[in-house]
């Protein structure tokens, strides 16, 4: 079936069943292959990427509830709380191999555009669901902590 | 350690273990004869306690008999009294390890990061991931792990602690929504609580009928 969805501020128009998960169409159909696969059963967050701005994991999300929703992904991430994130990650270095890192930055971004001065607590409850193998988890929630020090000034 | 035990007791033996955990001491007699099953997939109808004849005691029965249902894991799991649900037949906490927020998840780990308007099936393994619209946890006050049938009974009929709702319309809650619909229809790889809803809304609306009594 064909679905219309908007990604990256672009309406696309996929060819797929309506039971494909968000992640296959974004990867194989799509070319954007900055979301990651990582168990498939929203256990690890390597996948998530935002739809109407909030964040979600791409690997249970069937592409036939998307019809006319925007997605964001890790490369169409855009403005200050995006630029802050990024120059965040950048200066802690915080990743290692990377695997995880763009479902990483999609909840820092997420977070901070929700809660653009989280507690600790709120950072560990925002990145409860993102797993990573190498745990750079000290130096993503210095990075997260660091972006919010610099939104807005 | 006592309302564990007592919350045993009315899950696993039913009303004929009440009496034997100091519940109420009412059994149900056979039910009349043309007046619908008797039970439906592990839940007594409204017609097991018709013939009950004392109203206090065929509330406190009926709703002994609701608990099967409000104290199953696929409510339960979603009605905690703490910070986060909890997944699975073993009541587990919930991984990740998602905080309650305003009901909805934490910002950035909204539920709806993971769960969607309906159940979805695992595209590269077996199971699936539950979902309905929006998909939500209780309030605290409407928590019930952890309390027996009687103290249930009472948060139940609370208006402080239930949503403001009156008999009627816990009886119309328990008919009609699609959470707890959800209940049965909880998607691959979760058993459904017992009965249907249709049965469970008929035993909410006998006991308001019945005067609402509690267990003891």
């Amino acid at each position: 079936m064909a679905i219309s969805l908007k990604v990256n501020g672009e309406t696309r128009s996929v060819d797929a069943a309506a039971d494909t998960p968000l992640l296959w169409v974004l990867r194989d159909e799509l070319r954007l292959t900055g979301s990651k696969f990582g168990c498939g059963i929203a256990q690890c967050g390597a996948c998530t990427v935002h739809v109407d701005g909030q964040a979600r994991r791409s690997c249970v999300t069937p592409v036939g509830s998307l019809e006319g929703r925007e997605v964001t992904t890790i490369e169409g991430l855009k403005g200050d709380v995006a630029d802050a994130v990024h120059a965040a990650w950048a200066k802690h270095d915080a990743p290692q191999c990377g695997y995880c890192q763009s479902g990483q930055v999609m909840t820092a971004v997420a977070l901070l555009e929700r809660t653009p001065k989280p507690a600790p607590a709120d950072i560990d409850a925002a990145f409860a669901g993102n797993i990573c193998r190498c745990a750079t988890y000290v130096r993503i929630r210095k990075a997260v902590a660091d972006a919010s020090d610099t939104i807005g000034g | 350690m006592w309302n564990a035990l007592a919350r045993a007791c009315a899950l696993a033996l039913g009303l004929a273990a009440l009496a034997a955990c100091g519940g109420t001491e009412v059994s149900a007699p056979p039910a009349p004869e043309n007046d619908g099953p008797s039970e439906i997939s592990g839940l007594k109808t409204p017609a097991a306690f018709a013939g009950i004849e004392d109203d206090e005691a065929r509330a406190a029965a009926l709703f002994s008999e609701m608990t099967k249902v409000m104290f199953h894991p696929r409510c339960a799991n979603c009605h905690p009294r703490d910070g986060g649900p909890r997944q699975g037949d073993d009541m587990s906490p919930h991984v990740p390890q998602v905080v309650r927020g305003d009901g909805l998840g934490a910002p950035g780990m909204e539920c709806t990061a993971c769960h969607g308007a309906s159940n979805v099936a695992f595209a590269t393994s077996e199971g699936s991931i539950p979902g309905a619209e929006p998909w939500a946890l209780a309030p605290a006050s409407m928590g019930w792990i952890g309390l027996d049938a009687t103290a249930l009974c009472a948060q139940v009929k609370d208006e402080s602690r239930n949503g403001g709702r009156s008999l009627a319309d816990l009886v119309d809650h328990n008919t009609k929504d699609h959470l707890v619909n959800w209940a049965w229809n909880p998607g691959d790889g979760r058993a459904p609580a017992p009965g249907d809803q249709a049965t469970f809304g008929a035993l909410t609306a006998a006991w308001v009928e019945a005067g609402a009594h509690c267990p003891g």
